[in-house]
Order: structure tokens, then C-alpha cells, then sequence
């Protein structure tokens, strides 16, 4: 079997070196710093999203096929491919979906301490989930189901993002059983 | 070999295509939305009637590692989808689906690519696109090689200025008639053209293509699937790329030799050309391929403006693809040549030959 | 007319490593490129066409490497197609390259993928934020490490099934002298004692970032009967996209999976997985993906893919479907290549060209790889004999 560790004998021919450079050191590296700005100019919904994140209210975005709710908008219903034109203000409580606990720090993260939970938030009246930082309890009493609550930023330090919110903290209201829990609320689709 | 004398009858049934200078109402997922749809509904098919999706389309131009992922909303992939992405402009993505065509197992295919040049800058992308040991450290933006080719030309006496304003001319007249030219002009003056300072050195800005944001999608269909989607489909006769070496100095700038064998293998047969849409980033660039294309009077070039007008990068290929079919559709013209470049001066070409019954 | 039945003729890999010093992003290439030439005993000018992949330019931030590639690859003069599908890159490259000679348009095809992992920022580039979202997704442990808590709970599979799959990958790379990780003194012990990172994954369960390119050449039916050394038969090919994130969406077993095994089983012939497949590389970069996927695509009743790990139905070491005896993702990942890597590795299986790692007799094989949010799917069912 071929040795993984000598190349092919095509490509293990001799490099003749010039004699004016003969004496150097080859260079065996090339640190080449790349540095590109980009100006990412949010859509008229993502906009209204943003916009509406300011005044301490999160916006979805309602399917015309069936009413779904997306949230953070998208634009479109990507199971159909169809424009979303219609929003419609949620609730900042919601349950966890999905969770796990993470033990790696988020570079530009400082902030966070670890291990942290990091979970899918469903929110009331929407019909799927984003990620969200769960604190205000100990990690291993995060349980899918388990009914949340947004803890905002001061309003002095409100701005037009999602980053307003710090994290998501357990309400103590009875929690949502398993099978209702995260996308499985949705009726399945088989083949 | 990809003369399709013995291959599947595939045509170009429908189009759908957008470029404006900066997209700004809807973002890139609701563009393609909006005109994957109409394409199919132009064609009268749903997505789950077709067999394979193909997009082209660049994370470096959008500044986010698989953007790709965003636009599959946009197709309405559920239930799944057999479906694949080349990180190239989209006149490739359509040679992946006519192959995949030309297997037999499914008979229509989505195409779609867009692109957004607004958001970054584009000389500092595509200079990201050179050798990254020797070349790209030094940050040679797009327009001072093409500026460097364009020298090599005038030097050598195979273009002159006035030739390059004459085809800059022709953009913007052929442009005015085009809803997605970005820069157009019925009355341009000549003498205004020549007039011109250089941007960069020979060339000057109505030398060097518009930079446009936006999309298009194409719904291919083979045999008698094409005609129930389409009076008068265009056929694709012949498709080829080929790509030429990487290394600047090792190749003559003033031609494109894979330009031109893909033109061969494709057979153009420029006798019963009545369009070309021809795809560079500058007028002088346009010459070289009309040259190594062997284009003649009988063919006119670039009745859309072509890129020079309005350029989407990841995109304008397919766009020239789908101008030329359009008209073939529309009954405006029999047989046309569609073309699309990747790379520095022109290193990779693709060649199409469409032709209506 | 049918398809044009399709051969791999030869198959070169490069031995995957955290960093590969000696060689450019070129010549990287070339190394797995030439031994699949080597292999397949033909030169470079025989070659038709090339089908290259790798996962975002951005990892080493080079845009459109393979304009950059053209000579490096044999490729000038010829046509030459970049696929980019996300992590099921490797997979789908091969496939794109497969329906170009099942097509007829081409007699021979060179298809790679390859990473150079040492020259890239892989961490920064899977975690570019998203314009307008809050970044707190910590890698792709975080995205899938919810979904795998999800199986565990569904299925009741005990704990340590994760670090099974792990502790019996590595020791399958032990036998493959191609792999990354050659943990010649691991223990089990060892592999529950790592450190959590997203629980319930640890670090010894997690993939390594390698540098590495792997690298087959694939011929139309004449060419596979000239060939001079055995070669693998292609006898089902199948791709399969969805979108993430959308109510109803089975993210554990997704339906993009699914059909995508449906479709490429029934072009195969094969109606039991489980009894007719005798070798299987999947696409593994957290260990619980093996037996989740193992469910997904038929191997395994659902719920009940767990019990083949714990059993050693799944180890080289007598189990009736060894899986990932190469070491898999999880002893060496190359992103860009570790898709084909799965592919080749499957053919080499049926050619009985997989060395110590070789399951002997194995006579059908099946290459998986999948990318994005579990979204991506590209299969290939490859056999000793002609479909």
C-alpha cells in the first residue's frame, strides 16, 4: 500500500537553487493579513425588526400559506419559496425547544460566564425558534419545555437589535410537556 | 465532446431576471424569491415538478461564509430537493444542470444565481481571488490587470482607443432599451467617450463595466417537455468551458485561448450567428473575445448592453445566457452565442449556442 | 437512454495532518491528484475534465481557489467546475464528477477536495456573525449538540454511546496509516474523562481540524474494464437538499436524509441496507451522529441505532456492519475533502484496496456526507461488480 508519508516519486524531483540565492534560508511561510469591509444594509422587514427591538417588542413574521410565524423574519417562507409581507408583534415569554450547555467561551464574548446554557427560544405565537442565552438559574435546571422570559437591557442602552435583550430567564410557570415542545408543536410532515 | 449532435434536446424555456445599482427594498432571499417564481410560473411548472436545482453564487462577495444557505428559501426546498451550489458564476451552475439533463433520469431543471457587488468592495474581493503565495499579497485589484491587458493590446497594435470607446458606445445605446441596464445613454457622444480621463490607465470608466447588484433564474427542459413549457424554446446546441493558466505572466493577455476552444468545441459556426452576449469587465476585453470568437457583421453583439452596462458578478453570465434566450423565445432572433468569464483577464470561459426552431 | 455506468479507477489521498508544512495549497493537491493517477495508471493528459471542492473560501481565504488551481491541477485547456455544498462538499463533488461521465460527456474525470486547515482561520470563518443576529452560537458543536440531547432523550440510549462511537473510530484510524489521529494509547477511560464542551459532547467525540486532499479519478464503462487495477462500480448516486429552522422540520432525522437514502437504495437495488451493504463511511464529526444517521438512512429501526454501537455491530472487529473503519470525520478532517474521503474510502472497500482497514470480502459499499444545518445530503452506493 502507498506510504502516506513519502510523495509520489513524480513530485519528488530536486529544485535546483540559483547560486546567487544558494546560501539563504528558504522561506517556508508567507503571513498574508486579509482585511475586506462590507456594508450589510438590512431589508425594509429586518428594518421594522430592528426597529421595533428598540421599544422592547419583538416582531414575526406570518406566513400567507398557512399562518406560520417566523422569527427573526426572513423574508420568505422557505418551505415555499413565498414572499412575507405580513408581521406581527410576540410575546417576550416563550419556552425552551432545544438546549445544551456549552462549555467553549464565544470569541467577543467576554461578557458570559461558562459553562452557559444555550437554547432554542420558542416564543409564544411563534412557530419556530432562535438562538438565545439562558441564565438566572442553575445550568442543569434548563429542561426542554421549561417557560422563559426576556430580561432586557436598561432603556438608556436600548438600541436597534437583537442584542437588547441579555438573556432569557426561567418564569417558573409549568413547563410545556416534550411532545409540544420546539418544532414538534408543528404537525410532522411524512413522506 | 460537447457538441450536442448526439446528446438530449435541452432548451431554455424561461428567464427571469433583475439588476439594479444597489438592491435595497428587498434583500438577495427575496429577490430570488420573487424571480424563481415567476420564472416557474412563466413556465407553468411547481418545484416539486422539477428535477434538479443548481445556483451559482459567492461567499466572498457576500462577505458570510455559505450564504448560499440563506437563498434555499428562496427555491421552497420542502419537500427536499436534489439540489447543488457551485461557487462560480451562474452560467456554470446551468452546465451542471444540463448535464445532469443530458443523464436522462429527470427532465427539467432550475437554475438560479445573484449577487450583490454593492455591499463590499470589489477590488479588494477579487483580488482575494489570485494566487495567495505570489500574487494576492500584493493586492492587484481587477481593473489594474485588466488595465495591464488592455495596455498589452494597445501596444501591440490590436486595439486602439477609438475601438474601445466605439464598443463603449455600443453598450450604452444597446443599453438604453434594457430595463436592467444600469448605465445607459440613447444619445452618448463619441467625442465624450474619448474625451474620457482614465480611471485607471488605459481604461476609462465607460471602459470598465457597471457593477449591479441582482439575480436571475432559468428553467432548462429537455425534448418534448420543452415544448409544452415553451412555443419556442431555445435550444442549446452546443455549451463548453475551458480555462486557461492562472499565472499572468505565463500567458499572452492579448488572447484567450479558452475562449477560444470553448467557442470550437461548442460550434458556434459564426455563419448563422444573429446575436452574441458576450461577458467582460471591459470594453477591451470585449474585443478579445468578438476576435477570438471570429465574430462577424452579420452578428450583433450585445443587443442587452452586456456586463458593461450592468455587471453582477456570480451572475452576469447567466444573464447573458438567458438574454440571448429570451429573444430566441420571443421570436426576435433565430440563433445566438451566450458567453460567461471567471478569473483575471478572462483565464476560464464558457461558451453556449442557442437556436430556436 | 440510460445512464453510462461509471467506474472509480483510481483513488489518492495524502496523509491528513493538523499541518501540512511541506507542501502549498498546490501541491497538497497534487500529492492526492497524483496517486490517484498513479492508481488508476493514468497521466494527466488523459484527463478530460477536473471537479474540484472545498468547504468557504474563506477558511483560507482564497476566492475561487480553483482559478488559481488551473495548472496545478492538470486542468489548462480543459473544463474545470468548483462545487461548493457546505460540508457534503467532498460527496457532492464526487457526484458532479459521476455525472459528467454518466452523461457521456466525458471518458475520464479528476475529482478532489481538499482543506489546508494550517493556512486558515476555520474558527473565524464558521463564526463570521450574521449581519443583525446575536452571535452566541459557539461552533457547530453548538448547533448540533441540542439536537443530539433531543435523540438521547427520544431514544433512551444510555450516555456513554457517544464515546463508544468515538473510542471504536479511533481505533479503527490506528489501521489507516492515512489517518490524522493515531491515539495508539487511548482508552475508553479516557475518551468519558475528556473535557465537555457542548454537553453531551466532549472533546474526545469531536472531529480534529486536519489539512489533507483526497483525490479520485472516475471512467465511463470502457475505461473500468481496461483498468488495470480492480476497480469500484457506481451503482446509485443521489443529492438531497431542505432549509433549516421551520415548523415541522425533524431536525433529528431530517427528510432531506431520508429520501435522499430512499432514492439512492432504490437505484442500488437494495432492500435491505443492513444485510446487503457490507461497509459503510458516514459522515460522523460528533460521535452521535453514527447511530442517529444510522437510523436515518435505514440501517437501523428508529430509536434503535444506539443498540448496533453497543453491541459492536458497527466495529471492524467482527461486527456484521462495520462502520467508518477508515477512522472516519472523527480521526481526520479535512472539511473540504473529509465528504469525498468518504466516498473514496467506500470504493476502496469494494476494490479490496482499504488495507488493514479492509472488511473483508466486502462487495457493496456506501459513501455519506452531509453539510449545513443537517441540510446537505450526498450518497453513493459503490460495488465490486457492474450495477
Amino acid at each position: 500500500m502507498t506510504d502516506p508519508n513519502s510523495p509520489p516519486a513524480s513530485l519528488s524531483q530536486e529544485v535546483e537553487i540559483p547560486e546567487s540565492i544558494s546560501g539563504l534560508e528558504p522561506v517556508r511561510s508567507v503571513r498574508s493579513p486579509i482585511r475586506l469591509v462590507y456594508d450589510f444594509v438590512p431589508s425594509p422587514p429586518v428594518q421594522e425588526y430592528l426597529r421595533s427591538y428598540s421599544t422592547k417588542k419583538i416582531l414575526g413574521h406570518r406566513s400567507p400559506i398557512d399562518g406560520a410565524v417566523f422569527v427573526p423574519p426572513r423574508g420568505v417562507d422557505p418551505r415555499h419559496g413565498v414572499l412575507i409581507e405580513e408581521s406581527v408583534e410576540l410575546s417576550d415569554k416563550g419556552h425552551v425547544g432545544n438546549f445544551c450547555v456549552t462549555h467553549l467561551p464565544i470569541p467577543g464574548r467576554d461578557d458570559l460566564d461558562t459553562p452557559y446554557v444555550s437554547a432554542w427560544i420558542h416564543l409564544d405565537g411563534a412557530s419556530v425558534g432562535f438562538l438565545g442565552l439562558v441564565a438566572g438559574c442553575e445550568n442543569d435546571e434548563v429542561h426542554i419545555g421549561m417557560r422563559v422570559q426576556a430580561v432586557w437591557k436598561e432603556d438608556e442602552e436600548l438600541g436597534n437589535t437583537a442584542e437588547n435583550i441579555l438573556y432569557w430567564k426561567p418564569t417558573g410557570e409549568p413547563a410545556v410537556p416534550i411532545e409540544k415542545a420546539g418544532n414538534r408543536a408543528w404537525g410532522q410532515t411524512n413522506e | 465532446m460537447s457538441k450536442s449532435n448526439s446528446f438530449r434536446d435541452v432548451a431554455v424555456v424561461s428567464v427571469a431576471t433583475h439588476q439594479t445599482k444597489i438592491l435595497s427594498e428587498v434583500n438577495e432571499v427575496q429577490l430570488m424569491a420573487d424571480l424563481i417564481s415567476k420564472c416557474r410560473n412563466s413556465a407553468g411548472v411547481t418545484q416539486a415538478e422539477i428535477g434538479f436545482t443548481c445556483s451559482g453564487s459567492s461567499d466572498f462577495l457576500a462577505g458570510q461564509a455559505f450564504s448560499f444557505v440563506h437563498t434555499l428559501d428562496s427555491v421552497g426546498a420542502f419537500p427536499p430537493i436534489s439540489e447543488s451550489h457551485v461557487e462560480m458564476d451562474g452560467a456554470f451552475a446551468l452546465y451542471e444542470a444540463w448535464v445532469k439533463l443530458q443523464i436522462g433520469e429527470v427532465d427539467t431543471a432550475l437554475v438560479y444565481s445573484y449577487g450583490k457587488p454593492s455591499a463590499g468592495s470589489i477590488i479588494d474581493v477579487l483580488a482575494t481571488q489570485l494566487d495567495p503565495y505570489y500574487v494576492s499579497p500584493l493586492w492587484p485589484d481587477c481593473f489594474s490587470l485588466a488595465a495591464l491587458q488592455a495596455r498589452l493590446l494597445l501596444d501591440k497594435g490590436l486595439i486602439t482607443l477609438e475601438k474601445m470607446a466605439e464598443i463603449s458606445m455600443r453598450s450604452q445605446k444597446n443599453g438604453s432599451d434594457n430595463p436592467n441596464a444600469v448605465r445607459s445613454s440613447k444619445d452618448v457622444s463619441f467625442e465624450n467617450l474619448m474625451n474620457e480621463p482614465a480611471i485607471v490607465d488605459p481604461l476609462r470608466a465607460s471602459d470598465i463595466s457597471e457593477i449591479a447588484d441582482g439575480g436571475c433564474a432559468v428553467i432548462l427542459a429537455a425534448g418534448d417537455k420543452a415544448k409544452s413549457f415553451c412555443g419556442r424554446p431555445a435550444w442549446i446546441k452546443g455549451i463548453d468551458h475551458r480555462v486557461d493558466s492562472h499565472t499572468l505572466g505565463a500567458r499572452d493577455l492579448t488572447r484567450s485561448p479558452s475562449a477560444f476552444l470553448a467557442a470550437e468545441k461548442a460550434g458556434i459556426n459564426t455563419d448563422r450567428l444573429d446575436l452574441a452576449e458576450i461577458h467582460g469587465m471591459t470594453s477591451a476585453q470585449e474585443l478579445i473575445l468578438e476576435k477570438e470568437f471570429d465574430l462577424n457583421e452579420k452578428t450583433t453583439v450585445n443587443l442587452s448592453g452586456g456586463s458593461l452596462a450592468s455587471d453582477t458578478l456570480m451572475a452576469s453570465g447567466l444573464i447573458r445566457i438567458s438574454e440571448v434566450a429570451s429573444r430566441i423565445i420571443s421570436g426576435q432572433a433565430d440563433r445566438g452565442l451566450a458567453h460567461a468569464t471567471s478569473g483575471p483577464c478572462l483565464q476560464q470561459n464558457l461558451v453556449c449556442v442557442l437556436e430556436g426552431e | 437512454m440510460s445512464a453510462e455506468l461509471t467506474a472509480v479507477l483510481g483513488v489518492g489521498q495524502t496523509k491528513y495532518s493538523s499541518t501540512r508544512g511541506d507542501v502549498s495549497i498546490a501541491g497538497l493537491c497534487r500529492e492526492a491528484a497524483y496517486r490517484a493517477l498513479e492508481d488508476a495508471c493514468l497521466d494527466w493528459k488523459e484527463i478530460d475534465a477536473v471537479v474540484i471542492g472545498k468547504a468557504p473560501d474563506f477558511f483560507e481565504g482564497v476566492m475561487m481557489p480553483e482559478l488559481y488551481l488551473a495548472e496545478a491541477l492538470g486542468a489548462v485547456g480543459k473544463p474545470i467546475l468548483r462545487v461548493h455544498t457546505a460540508g457534503s462538499v467532498g460527496g457532492s463533488t464526487a457526484l458532479v464528477a459521476a455525472s459528467l461521465i454518466q452523461s457521456r460527456v466525458h471518458e475520464k474525470v479528476l475529482t478532489i477536495g481538499f482543506e489546508k486547515q494550517s493556512e486558515s482561520n476555520a474558527t473565524w470563518a464558521l463564526s463570521l456573525p450574521q449581519p443583525f443576529s446575536v452571535s452566541i452560537n459557539a461552533g457547530a458543536g453548538g448547533y448540533f449538540s441540542p439536537i443530539i440531547r433531543q435523540y438521547m432523550s427520544r431514544s433512551g440510549a444510555p450516555e456513554l454511546i457517544g464515546c463508544m462511537v468515538a473510542f471504536k473510530d479511533r481505533q479503527h484510524a490506528l489501521k489507516n496509516p492515512f489517518a490524522h489521529l493515531h491515539q495508539n494509547d487511548l482508552t475508553f477511560e479516557e475518551v468519558v474523562d475528556s473535557p465537555m464542551l457542548w454537553n453531551p459532547i466532549r472533546y474526545s467525540e469531536t472531529c480534529p481540524s486536519s489539512d489533507g486532499a483526497c483525490a479520485m479519478v472516475l471512467g465511463n464503462e470502457a475505461s473500468g474494464d481496461r483498468a488495470e487495477n480492480q476497480v469500484a462500480w457506481v451503482h446509485g448516486t443521489a443529492m438531497r437538499s431542505e432549509s433549516n429552522n421551520f415548523p415541522g422540520r425533524d431536525e433529528v432525522n431530517p427528510l432531506a436524509s431520508r429520501q435522499c437514502a430512499a432514492d439512492v437504495f432504490r437505484q442500488a437495488g437494495i432492500t435491505n441496507p443492513l444485510k446487503e451493504i457490507d461497509a459503510v463511511e458516514i459522515y460522523v464529526p460528533f460521535s452521535w451522529y453514527e447511530p442517529m444517521w444510522l437510523e436515518s438512512l435505514g440501517f437501523a429501526e428508529l430509536d434503535q441505532g444506539w443498540r448496533m454501537v453497543e453491541d459492536g455491530t458497527t466495529s471492524l472487529s467482527g461486527g456484521e456492519l462495520p462502520v467508518n473503519c477508515s477512522g472516519g470525520v472523527l480521526s481526520s478532517n479535512p472539511i473540504g475533502a473529509s465528504g469525498m474521503i468518504r466516498f473514496a474510502e467506500a470504493a476502496l472497500q469494494v476494490r479490496g484496496m482499504a488495507g488493514d482497514h479492509q472488511v473483508d470480502g466486502a462487495k457493496k459499499s456506501f459513501g455519506h456526507a452531509y453539510g449545513g444545518g443537517a441540510q446537505y445530503f450526498a450518497m453513493w452506493i459503490v460495488g465490486a461488480e457492474k450495477p
